[in-house]
């Protein structure tokens, strides 16, 4: 999608409402042009002795209304033609104000469920390689750079013409020659704010850099502040700190001293523009040549012109700014997610899972599982060891299809997975992943995330199988307790734990364990493993675990060594054979071995 | 973690911490003196030009005195750029005050950052220090600086004006001028809405970035249990809030605009309708209705500056608060004004007459409480040797972390007393013995700029034959030397640039540099190959090697070797002694030992293939 057509897809369903604020601002304008002619009339033609010079209908209502004179022993009615005008303007502006946020906060708000939408939805592999902090910059300041631009912005900027254009119109019928003269600095002080602002925006940076430093010392210092005080380095780092404070201090004096260049300058050409009309004016005055209502009028509408105009020339340069932003956003946005594939089947998912020759790589050329073969049993329980970069994450993340397999079969049920609707197979199967993330919820509404309708009981009962009821209880707020920054901070065996019990309370037909239980003292494992074995009797279960007690319980174990199965059956099958296995299961000996070498060891040297 | 939450600001006035801030900008007296001046210059010029329009218009085209018109138009163009230059140099001179009072706010609070306590560091998070440092001190110099001055304008604009008004005309100035109450009202009325107003929005917001970072982080977690629709629903609920408080707070302004205009056109309406019957019953000039009607529409730019700076200060207010709260929290730990006078504080040592460090170290019944009255420590009594090794050995909270952050005097005993070299430690300062401590961490800190920046650390007037030296010692320029830069490698920011492992032992090159005569390790568990855990391992030998090291230890190799290990729990040595004594006893330690042995052992395995 190009930038414009994903502006247009964010302003969709908010014409009307933008439609509607355009409208408001022309209107406004030109109530606003009322009310310096009202003056001029007043003072010319009801105050002084002049003809009126006006439209034939306005004429017409004051010869209704009682012609001139009535009108000047009844001054009053004037001022309620400016208070009504002055209404009339505020009403318009009101609608404007409101309509055009309306517009622009319904835009922002599409723009970010769109882009949360899409996040969710794009691949695994992204969000592993994601960089956090830069798809939030994205999310959040541009944003709001967009927001600002397509909504404030971008009204400011057709006020402007619309005062401009109205104002000439009406300065040219009112007096030619001044009307020249008024409208010749215009260009002048847009071209002046509009350089003026992308100039300074180096120094703008440059403040924001500083400041950057800045913080980043402070934060260093606070983070570090064990290492600052064991070496007692606070005197130096005083120093430093300094050093930032005071580049800070003079870069950003310097961007105020450019400000005031900018604010004296400009409002110093507003000004003289001003002036100069107004000696001229008085000079034509004086001799004749325009009336005094004219000068007052001429006066007032240079005053309502040269601001706006100033502020357009700035408004400008953040063009350019915008179209980065929507270019940021874009990409996030046009990506293509997980749902753009076709729709899958949802077959019964019972537990049934067999691997035939499965070939999967993440970089070309680099397989990570070959030629893997093997079959789980519906309702058995399969551990796999595997050594660090064997491929045992990568073969459960298969499993739920988080990534496809390039060659190969694997069948859920006789059903081949690259078939299979991806979300369906997740709803089926529950997947406890090593590093657990946990949401700033409470414990309760982290337990109970994936489901709709859980009872309480419910809630206590994965909990106590997952061994980790006890320890909520002993919070303050129990299961209410809300986890995060605002809560407490869980270590890493009890958010194992409560990503265990968020799993089993699904009902899965398979579960899979991916080393989750690593940071678990053994006992706790132990306990663990034995209640989810009587809760979960004919669920398939997947164990990934390098605790040799833990592996020897299964059904059947499969040793990975990179990539490829080496070994498989059950313990005792497998304590016969020499491999991997048998390795590990002799430590348990040699341990006593080590240490009553090192007490022997001890007792020769005598030491003690 | 409550009291950390975004306070609300008080509704009262506090005229006693006004009066403290206001001592901020003593240095900047001068300034402010021409400040102010120019500030009142600048409404003052502000409120005479619809004068100079009424004697143009008196004079040139109703008397028709055209030949003073060429003396009158460089004057006019004087005065505006006059009026210009005063602007410049007002924008410029309390730019420089605001600039100075947020040097000096945060210079001052970093040096109280210094000497605050540990605990206090124990307390605080780091993102409520660094609020309180950035925006805090921002918006408050700000205030100090422009908000004072702005109101000043507004204050002396509106007295010229009425100045101007009642000379001409004051009955009629009194008519003109009777919907300014009203203004005033509906001004404080709104602008104190609009405020709160966009605060509700700021706070959405962030909990708009909050939702965006939870969405991405938990993507994965998100994916695995299908909750992608759910997480949307909740998302939507933020940002249907989120339109809902802007468009309020954009409401409450398109409101208040129109307002503060219409009630304007009705004093301009009122000034029309008695002036210009003056004017037609000739008692009143042209020249004087036009000033008149000028002065309507000017009069009300003033209240409305002054109604949000009025509205701000309230906030500023909160701010300040905030940042006196933490530039007046007194540290905890002091040293004695004795032992200042004798040894320096930390700014200014006198080094010169600082005892040397042997490192026997003593507990003599300390008991340690924390500030909520939790015990960790009870009439705990230890000795331990110049040049012994200690390991430190037992679960999250049985007190080993306590026991080394008193030996630092990050802590204080709150009861008994801790000997150095058979001092007690508060007879000497803190600096004393803090530079003769090495410590190193858990988790590594390193701080952005060069390896060899870093290393330096430990002491800096060591020349780069010693860093290199110190860096060698530790096996740690065997990595540095790979890298393209060598020592002048950048780390990044935090050291993120470089693997734990790399940032340990760039840590430990650190502490050898400074040569402490004190060692405390905080020891890392993970997150090391096999490869760099044995250099590491004998990092650490050579690290301890004659010094009095207390070590928390996770990893068996380095426990092994202590001279002494003590088991902590509930902040009692249960087990004591060494390796071999220990593991004979068959009791804490022995379980200990050998769970972790197998664990570790099966991870070599696992990772060795």
């Amino acid at each position: 999608m190009s930038k414009m057509k994903l502006l247009r897809k964010f302003m969709k369903g908010n014409l009307l409402l933008y439609t509607g604020a355009i409208i408001s601002v022309a209107l406004a304008t030109v109530a606003s042009m009322i009310s310096p002619l009202v003056l001029r009339t007043v003072i010319d033609s009801i105050i002084g002795g002049k003809p009126i010079e006006a439209p034939d209908f306005i004429i017409r209502i004051i010869e209704n209304l009682g012609g001139r004179t009535y009108i000047a022993q009844n001054l009053w009615l004037c001022a309620i033609v400016l208070v009504v005008v002055s209404v009339l303007n505020g009403i318009f502006l009101y609608t404007k104000g409101k309509w055009s946020s309306k517009a622009a906060e319904s835009i922002a708000k599409n723009m970010r469920d769109w882009l949360y939408d899409k996040l969710q939805n794009l691949s695994y592999d992204y969000h592993v390689k994601a960089e956090t902090g830069d798809l939030i910059q994205r999310c959040t300041s541009d944003v709001e750079t967009v927001r600002r631009f397509i909504g404030i912005q971008l009204v400011e900027i057709g006020r402007a013409l619309f005062i401009l254009t109205a104002i000439s119109f009406v300065l040219f019928r009112l007096d030619t020659e001044l009307a020249m003269v008024s409208l010749a600095m215009v260009p002048v002080i847009f071209l002046y704010s509009y350089f003026y602002f992308k100039k300074v925006k180096k120094s703008f940076k440059a403040s924001d850099e500083a400041e950057g430093r800045l913080s980043n010392v402070l934060q260093e210092n606070l983070t570090g502040v064990r290492v600052v005080r064991a070496f007692g380095r606070q005197a130096y780092e005083v120093e430093k700190f300094k050093a930032r404070n005071l580049e800070f201090k003079d870069i950003t004096y310097e961007l105020i001293r450019l400000l005031a260049w900018y604010w004296s300058v400009s409002g110093g050409i507003c000004m003289l523009q001003i002036g100069a009309v107004f000696v001229m004016g008085v000079y034509r005055t004086a001799i004749g040549e325009m009336s005094l209502g004219t000068l007052t009028a001429f006066n007032t509408y240079i005053g309502m012109l040269l601001w706006p105009v100033r502020y357009m020339g700035r408004i400008l340069t953040d063009l350019g700014k915008m179209m980065v932003s929507l270019d940021r956003i874009g990409e996030i946005l046009n990506k293509e997610d997980e749902r753009s594939q076709v729709e899958g089947e949802k077959p019964p998912i019972n537990g049934d899972i067999k691997f035939k020759n499965v070939y999967f790589e993440y970089e070309k050329g680099k397989p990570v599982l070959k030629d893997l073969t093997f079959d789980i049993p519906e309702g058995k329980t399969v551990a796999i060891l595997g050594s660090t970069g064997s491929g045992k994450s990568s073969l459960v993340h298969l499993l739920q299809r988080l990534y496809d397999y390039q060659d190969g079969s694997i069948t859920i049920g006789g059903v081949e997975l690259k078939r299979i609707d991806k979300k369906w197979l997740r709803q089926h199967i529950g997947i406890v992943l090593q590093e657990p993330f946990l949401f700033s919820k409470t414990i309760k509404e982290n337990i109970s995330l994936a489901c709709t309708n859980t009872t309480d009981e419910e809630v206590c009962d994965v909990a106590k199988t997952a061994s980790i009821h006890d320890v909520i209880l002993n919070f303050e707020k129990g299961y209410e307790t809300p986890v995060g920054e605002k809560g407490v901070t869980l270590s890493g065996g009890q958010k194992q734990r409560v990503a265990i019990a968020r799993t089993i309370i699904r009902n899965c037909p398979i579960l899979i364990f991916d080393d989750s239980l690593s940071a678990v003292d053994t006992e706790t494992d132990a306990a663990i493993r034995k209640a989810l074995k009587e809760r979960s009797r004919d669920v398939t279960t997947i164990i990934i675990s390098h605790r040799i007690t833990t592996l020897s319980e299964a059904d059947k174990i499969i040793v990975l060594e990179q990539g490829k199965v080496t070994q498989s059956g059950t313990h005792e099958q497998l304590i016969q054979e020499e491999g991997l296995y048998k390795r590990i299961w002799e430590l348990q000996s040699s341990l006593e071995d080590e240490l009553y070498s090192q007490i022997e060891h001890q007792q020769a040297v005598g030491a003690n | 973690m409550d009291a950390f939450k975004e306070e609300d600001y008080s509704k009262q006035f506090d005229i006693g911490l006004w009066k403290k801030l206001l001592r901020c900008l003593i240095p900047y007296k001068k300034l402010l003196v021409v400040s102010i001046g120019l500030i009142v210059l600048i409404g003052a010029i502000d409120a005479v030009f619809p004068l100079i329009t009424r004697y143009a218009i008196d004079n040139f085209i109703m008397e028709g005195k055209l030949s003073d018109l060429i003396y009158f138009a460089p004057l006019y163009g004087f005065l505006i750029v006059f009026q210009s230059v005063n602007v410049f140099l007002h924008i410029a001179v309390s730019g420089k005050i605001e600039m100075g009072v947020c040097y000096d706010l945060r210079e001052t609070g970093f040096k109280r950052l210094q000497e605050l306590s540990y605990s206090y560091y124990d307390r605080t998070p780091v993102g409520w220090i660094m609020a309180r440092m950035t925006s805090d001190v921002q918006r408050l110099s700000e205030t100090l600086s422009w908000g004072f001055t702005d109101l000043i304008w507004g204050f002396s604009m509106m007295v010229f004006i009425m100045a101007a008004l009642f000379a001409m005309n004051w009955k009629l100035a009194l008519i003109s001028l009777s919907v300014v109450p009203v203004l005033a009202v509906v001004s404080v009325y709104f602008q104190k809405r609009i405020l709160d107003a966009y605060r509700v929005v700021r706070k959405t917001n962030s909990q708009i970035t909050g939702g965006f970072n939870e969405g991405i982080q938990g993507a994965r977690t998100t994916k695995t249990l299908v909750r992608e629709k759910r997480n949307l629903g909740e998302f939507e609920g933020l940002t249907g809030n989120m339109r809902k408080s802007a468009i309020t707070a954009a409401v409450l302004s398109a409101l208040y605009m129109p307002l503060v205009m219409i009630l304007g056109s009705i004093g301009t309406g009122l000034a029309l309708w008695f002036g210009g019957q003056r004017v037609m019953l000739e008692v009143m000039s042209y020249g004087t209705l036009v000033a008149f009607i000028s002065y309507t529409v000017q009069f009300f730019e003033p209240i409305r500056e002054m109604a949000r700076i009025f509205a701000e200060l309230q906030y500023a207010q909160a701010s300040a608060e905030r940042v006196m709260s933490l530039v007046d929290t007194e540290p905890e730990i002091v040293d004695s004004k004795e032992v200042i006078e004798k040894m320096g504080d930390v700014f200014s040592p006198k080094v010169k007459n600082w005892p040397p460090v042997k490192g026997d170290i003593k507990f003599e019944n300390v008991t340690f409480k924390y500030k909520d009255g939790e015990k960790v420590l009870e009439n705990f009594n230890l000795h331990v040797r110049t040049g012994e090794t200690i390991a430190l050995v037992g679960e999250t909270g049985s007190g080993k972390s306590t026991i080394v952050n008193l030996v630092c005097r990050f802590y204080e005993p709150t009861e008994g007393r801790i000997l150095i070299d058979n001092v007690d430690y508060r007879n000497r300062s803190q600096l004393w013995l803090q530079s003769n401590l090495g410590y190193v961490l858990q988790t590594p800190h390193l701080f952005s700029g060069t390896i060899r920046e870093n290393i330096r650390y430990g002491r800096l007037d060591a020349t780069d034959e010693e860093v290199e030296e110190a860096a060698r010692l530790v096996h740690a320029d065997e990595f540095i030397k790979k890298l393209e830069k060598q020592y002048d490698t950048e780390v990044g920011e935090g050291g993120g640039r470089l693997s734990t492992g790399e940032k340990q032992l760039i840590s430990f090159a650190r502490a050898i540099l400074a040569n402490p005569r004190i060692f405390v390790l905080d020891e890392a568990t993970s997150s090391i190959d096999t490869e760099t855990e044995q250099i590491i391992q004998s990092a650490i030998q050579k690290v301890l090697k004659g010094r009095t090291s207390f070590i928390i230890a996770h990893r068996l190799s380095t426990i092994r070797s202590a001279d002494r290990i003590l088991v902590i729990r509930d902040g009692k040595i249960i087990e004591e002694g060494n390796h071999y004594q220990l593991i004979k006893k068959k009791g804490y330690y022995y379980n200990l030992y050998t769970n972790q042995f197998k664990e570790e052992q099966e991870k070599q395995l696992l990772r060795a293939q």
